[in-house]
């Protein structure tokens, strides 16, 4: 295909509204994950962050129109790098925040040693 | 199929790196997508500073103290909403319907300005409390990320105004279409940043 040449129509009307019921549900489902007994506490926040990605999926999929289409796989790519960034900035400073904060004296005795 | 789009399936076609370069509008999404890459690891540092920071209330309100889950429900639905119409307008825009394409973003814009206003009470009510941005390095990194993504609703609120004027006077030149699948784009991934964001902010809270 040429530069400019007509590029077929992303998405269908339908491709929103499964989109839209899938993340609806998903929404839904996290609110009441949140606030639920029936979960084994602990495990809350994993329940959580499954919810979340996969609802992020959806979006991708159905409003983003990601797909393992050619003309998508540098996006895919793009986007696999950038999934990457994001886990090493969140996921390294979570790691090594709690690290040094492990190691820190405890506050009472800091105070103490100022003084 | 066209003759030439039937040539290039067949098995000994020209390879993908022969063909020349991809359509404008593949390259304008492509390059568009590196941006919002971009953008999502400014938001990913505020995600960070918001994880490292949560616990720190210095004494002060704490998240459980702060957020409503109905108030954070009926943002998450204008957003996601809005998504929905982003969408439908974006293949009105396709198709060259200027009414559609008119009617569909003006109710993204409506769901869009519904959002932040609600966020905007929400935040003129934390201050007015005391639970401001200056109160504890907890609130800081809550102001700073969910003010952050505000910021981004706003200003493609903006954006999008213009491209409807755009639309009016240029019509649905190839150039236009491509701006407005741009902020396709970047509505949707301000949807995808939300996700994150009434997850680990508003229902991580209460723990």
């Amino acid at each position: 295909m040429s530069p400019g040449a007509h590029v077929r129509t992303q998405g269908t009307r339908r491709s929103y509204l499964i989109g839209l019921g899938y993340a609806v549900i998903l929404t839904l489902a996290s609110f009441w994950a949140s606030s639920t007994d029936v979960v084994y506490p602990p495990g809350v926040p994993i329940l959580l962050g499954v919810l979340a990605i996969a609802q992020m999926g959806i979006h991708l999929v159905f409003f983003l129109h990601i797909s393992s289409a050619p003309d998508q796989t540098n996006n895919i790519l793009a986007l696999a790098f950038g999934i990457f960034v994001v886990g090493l900035l969140v996921f390294g400073s979570m790691i090594i925040m709690a690290h040094l904060n492990h190691n820190m004296m405890p506050m009472d005795r800091l105070m103490q040693m100022q003084r | 199929m066209s003759a030439a789009e039937q040539a290039l399936a067949t098995a000994d076609a020209v390879p993908l790196s022969l063909r020349g370069p991809a359509p404008t509008r593949v390259v304008a999404g492509y390059g568009f997508w590196l941006f919002l890459l971009s953008d999502i690891v400014i938001f990913a540092a505020l995600f960070a500073a918001y994880a490292v920071l949560s616990g720190e209330t210095a004494g002060g309100p704490t998240a459980a103290d702060l957020f409503d889950k109905r108030h954070v429900l009926i943002e998450s639905a204008c957003l996601l909403a809005s998504s929905v119409t982003c969408g439908f307008g974006s293949l009105a825009v396709q198709s060259g319907d200027r009414s559609s394409t008119y009617s569909w973003m003006a109710i993204t814009f409506i769901l869009g300005i519904t959002f932040l206003s609600l966020e905007v009470s929400e935040f003129s009510h934390m201050l007015s409390i005391g639970a401001g941005p200056t109160r504890s390095a907890f609130l800081s990194a809550f102001f700073t990320l969910v003010g952050t993504h505000g910021l981004h609703v706003t200003l493609g609120l903006c954006w999008l105004i213009v491209m409807l004027l755009q639309a009016a006077t240029l019509g649905f030149k190839p150039m236009v279409s491509r701006r407005f699948f741009c902020f396709g784009l970047f509505w949707h991934a301000l949807d995808i940043v939300w996700i994150g964001v009434f997850t680990i902010v508003y229902l991580g809270a209460h723990f």
